[in-house]
């Protein structure tokens, strides 16, 4: 009697316990589906990649291109700017990064134009902006300075500039992302 | 919902210390654990659950719906393809949300039915029917105000269509009408305040359903002899014999649910969905969408202008009239609780009721039918008959039938009837 | 659970059958044309899916015919990806179509070849352009053609295939074409495919109804890109639900025995 009573109860508690479990998936799935429509779309995903034509950026210059709704700083360094900053004693730094691996082709250099603080737009790419000590970027919020490697040098961000992954498909075309 | 009497303890110190501030703890287990519920519900009385769990849904899905949509007549059409076709699983909860509806108006027109049928807006639950019926009316303006969102040609078409209906108001209607649209014809003002109401609504909705089942739980529920509990023997806790019979009924509903969500999303919708609105330009076939079908029949069901007689003088144009009849099936509903005359409640116990009730569904999907058709030849005669019957039953069968049917007698108690039952 | 309970349940899907058979049966009210001749169509049907080599050929039809007049803009070139074409394929067509994009750092709108995540480009400027080259008339955007017409792929293969010589006590209006399928019969469309109008590279004969069959799959596929992920979902999600309602049924009975 004792016996088949707790035999009764375990199957109860095997019941319950799975439907339980059942439905904690169910509705788990299901509410997975609605916050990960809020990740990018496809349409927004197939504009990942950019190319941008390098061709008519004199030495010297700097544009920017428009990457992932975001600003992408181009910059043809001079010569002695890439001297400058390959003698720079990189480990040193804040966030220790070599020259020779952010720019790839050392008269390109290519970074995301964001702030690596709290994402604002730093300046120095247009002709007459402030550069910064460092002669690379200043971001007008608080202050961050860059050197013409993209990397931080002084102020509160914590990261250098970001490299964005990108090939060259010709001497002056590349694709971005 | 006020909970009295002893203070329950509970196990969990977390709990137990939340409880003690604010006691939503106590008022879940005296709401819902220990509610004293009739025993001998059938699975009619887990469409109210149903109805729940689908205004949940459709909360959660047109939120996220919400996100992609831009209500802009020129980018309306666009965002909702971009969202059938980019955003991930946008299909999805877009056609959960369009079929939603229609299963939301499914659960809660057979919650509407059991209510008629065992006689739960009788006295002492008459604020509890009118709350429902608010609630239906509320849904309704909102299933509309969403229908329009898509701005398809037949989003535009049926907001022309019913907002036309204010113009048979005397004297403001031509005011009216401009009013709701916010210019001359329906255009973006007219989406952006249907777009925002539609977003409203359903909250307000949630504050009725609140209220509802406030009243419910003060009067407690009725069930299938309309007889009321007497002893402990009659009832038994909420939970766990109702959580799970309305888990159950709750599961086998979203079993037919996503069965036509995933296989047959588009049986309800009318290709007139998927053209952009023209405002130039009327597409062949203005059909509302079904659980609108019964009204739009009674609307329609006037063809004939009430003239002061041998005069040309018209008293009650034919539009109006439809106006008039449309709101008052709908209104009509709220006086129910004091139109029943009859000393019983359930019409279990009613034979020749029960027959007027199988009359009055019939009239419905006469109207349903009806709603759907051009209103000429059969289809007018079935809206007419139907409109008639719908009226007769709730204004003149209903007071006087309860007075003079023979009843038979219903069970002492609710215990009594489901021993019976065993038998 | 009692028996009255098992009744009342089984009356109650019974009314659920009712309402959906009710639910299904509405739709139909909506001016089915009585004459429109039924396809086979694979993609139809709970768990059928689209003929892939049949939609890239219909893109062909497409692409090579209807495009000349038929926007679809809805759809992007990266959505070929989708029935097959590689990313390779997908930009080689893209490219052989210029857009106008802009404007540049001059303020000047300017030309480029399209790119795979471009919208297909449209024949016209807009509607009015449209009606302007086309006798008054606007030849409808594809991209849900299927969804919205009465009859969807019957209703545009039918169309397709439909094209006569007019009987001879119709008059046709200038401009117009007799289609025994057409509401009304006088349709703006000249006879858009014929017997040989394309060459496919699969050697699938040229046919005037290959042609037609294969486009419309290719407008069904247009019109409800995730039709087959929907289907395959849906399996799993029915699947489950229904184990899920055998565990609270018998969870349910469980309970309701401590009281009987």
């Amino acid at each position: 009697m004792d016996s088949t009573r707790r035999a009764g109860g375990t199957r109860r508690d095997f019941l319950y316990l799975t439907a339980g479990a059942m439905g904690a998936v169910g509705v788990s799935s299901a509410l997975w589906v609605l916050p990960n429509s809020m990740n990018p779309a496809a349409d927004t995903l197939a504009l990942a990649s950019t190319e941008v034509d390098i061709s008519k950026i004199q030495v010297g210059q700097a544009i920017t291109a428009v990457w992932r709704g975001a600003p992408l700083f181009i910059r043809h360094r001079t010569p002695e700017e890439i001297a400058k900053e390959r003698a720079v004693d990189w480990q040193s730094l804040r966030d220790p990064q070599k020259d020779e691996d952010s720019a790839v082709k050392a008269e390109w250099l290519i970074v995301k134009g964001v702030c690596t603080h709290l994402g604002c737009i730093p300046l120095g790419t247009k002709a007459g902006q402030p550069r910064g000590e460092y002669g690379g970027w200043i971001c007008p919020c608080h202050g961050s300075q860059y050197d013409l490697s993209g990397r931080i040098r002084s102020g509160p961000a914590p990261k250098n500039l970001l490299v964005p992954p990108y090939t060259f498909v010709t001497d002056t075309l590349i694709r971005v992302g | 919902m006020a909970s009295a009497g002893k203070k329950v303890k509970f196990d969990n110190p977390v709990v137990q210390w939340i409880n003690d501030r604010l006691p939503i703890y106590s008022i879940l287990h005296d709401q819902y654990g220990n509610f004293p519920t009739p025993r001998n519900f059938n699975y009619f009385w887990s469409f109210g659950a149903i109805a729940m769990a689908m205004l949940g849904i459709m909360i959660v899905t047109g939120v996220f719906l919400a996100m992609s949509y831009t209500p802009h007549t020129t980018l309306a059409f666009e965002s909702i393809e971009h969202m059938m076709r980019d955003v991930n699983y946008g299909w999805l909860m877009r056609y959960t949300h369009m079929n939603g509806a229609s299963f939301f108006f499914i659960a809660v027109y057979i919650h509407i039915s059991r209510g008629l049928f065992y006689g739960s807006y009788r006295q002492p639950r008459e604020l509890v029917w009118i709350f429902g019926v608010v609630i239906m009316l509320l849904m309704m303006v909102t299933a509309f105000m969403g229908y329009t969102l898509p701005w398809s040609q037949m989003s535009g078409w049926g907001v022309t269509v019913i907002t036309s209906l204010f113009s048979a108001v005397p004297l403001i209607g031509d005011g009216l009408v401009t009013w709701l649209w916010g210019g001359f014809a329906v255009d973006n003002p007219t989406l952006n305040r249907f777009y925002a109401l539609h977003f409203l609504l359903p909250f307000v909705i949630c504050a009725v359903v609140f209220v509802h089942v406030w009243a419910l739980h003060v009067s407690g529920s009725n069930n299938p002899t309309g007889v009321e509990p007497k002893s402990e023997k009659d009832v038994i806790p909420f939970n766990p014999y109702y959580t799970t019979k309305d888990s159950f009924g709750t599961v086998v509903f979203m079993i037919i649910f996503m069965a036509v969500v995933f296989f047959a999303p588009l049986v309800l919708a009318d290709p007139a969905h998927f053209r952009q609105f023209d405002p130039m330009q009327t597409p062949p076939h203005i059909v509302p969408e079904w659980y609108f079908l019964p009204f739009y029949a009674i609307l329609r069901a006037f063809t004939i202008d009430l003239n002061i007689p041998f005069t040309h003088i018209i008293l009650l144009p034919a539009k109006l009239q439809g106006v008039i009849a449309m709101f008052s099936s709908i209104l009509l509903l709220l006086f129910l609780p004091w139109l029943d005359t009859s000393p019983v409640r359930s019409a279990v116990y009613r034979p020749v009721y029960k027959w007027c009730l199988l009359l009055l569904l019939l009239a419905v999907c006469a109207l349903t039918y009806a709603g759907s058709k051009p209103p000429e030849g059969m289809p007018l005669w079935f809206g007419i008959v139907g409109t008639f019957y719908y009226f007769l039953h709730f204004l003149v069968i209903v007071p006087v039938l309860g007075k003079y049917e023979k009843t038979l007698t219903p069970p002492a108690s609710i215990s009594e009837s489901v021993e019976a039952g065993h038998e | 659970m009692n028996k009255g309970d098992c009744k009342i349940m089984k009356k109650t899907l019974s009314l659920f059958v009712f309402l959906i058979t009710l639910a299904l049966a509405l739709p139909v009210r909506a001016a089915e044309d009585e004459t429109l001749p039924h396809q086979h169509w694979q993609h139809k049907g709970i768990l059928g899916v689209y003929d892939k080599a049949a939609v890239q050929r219909g893109f062909q039809v497409y692409k090579e015919v209807c495009s000349a007049c038929h926007a679809m803009k809805f759809m992007s070139y990266r959505n070929l990806e989708k029935i097959g074409y590689t990313p390779d394929e997908v930009k080689a067509v893209a490219a052989q179509y210029t857009v106008t994009d802009g404007p540049n750092d001059e303020g000047e709108m300017f030309e480029r070849p399209a790119l795979p995540s471009d919208h297909f480009k449209s024949p016209f400027k807009n509607d009015k352009a449209a009606r302007a080259a086309n006798n008054g008339a606007l030849p409808p955007d594809m991209s849900l053609l299927v969804k919205a017409r009465d009859g969807g792929e019957d209703y545009i293969f039918s169309i397709l295939t439909g094209f006569e010589t007019p009987p001879a006590d119709v008059q046709l209006m200038a401009g117009m074409n007799y289609n025994k399928y057409f509401p009304g019969h006088q349709i703006a469309m000249a006879k858009p495919l014929s017997d040989g109008q394309v060459s496919y590279a699969d050697g699938t004969p040229n046919s005037l109804e290959q042609e037609a069959r294969d486009v419309t799959q290719f407008l069904a596929w247009v019109s409800e890109p995730h039709m087959e992920q929907r289907k395959q979902m849906g399996i799993k999600v029915i699947l489950f639900l229904l184990v899920f309602a055998g565990v609270m049924f018998n969870t349910n009975r469980k309970v309701w025995s401590k009281l009987h």
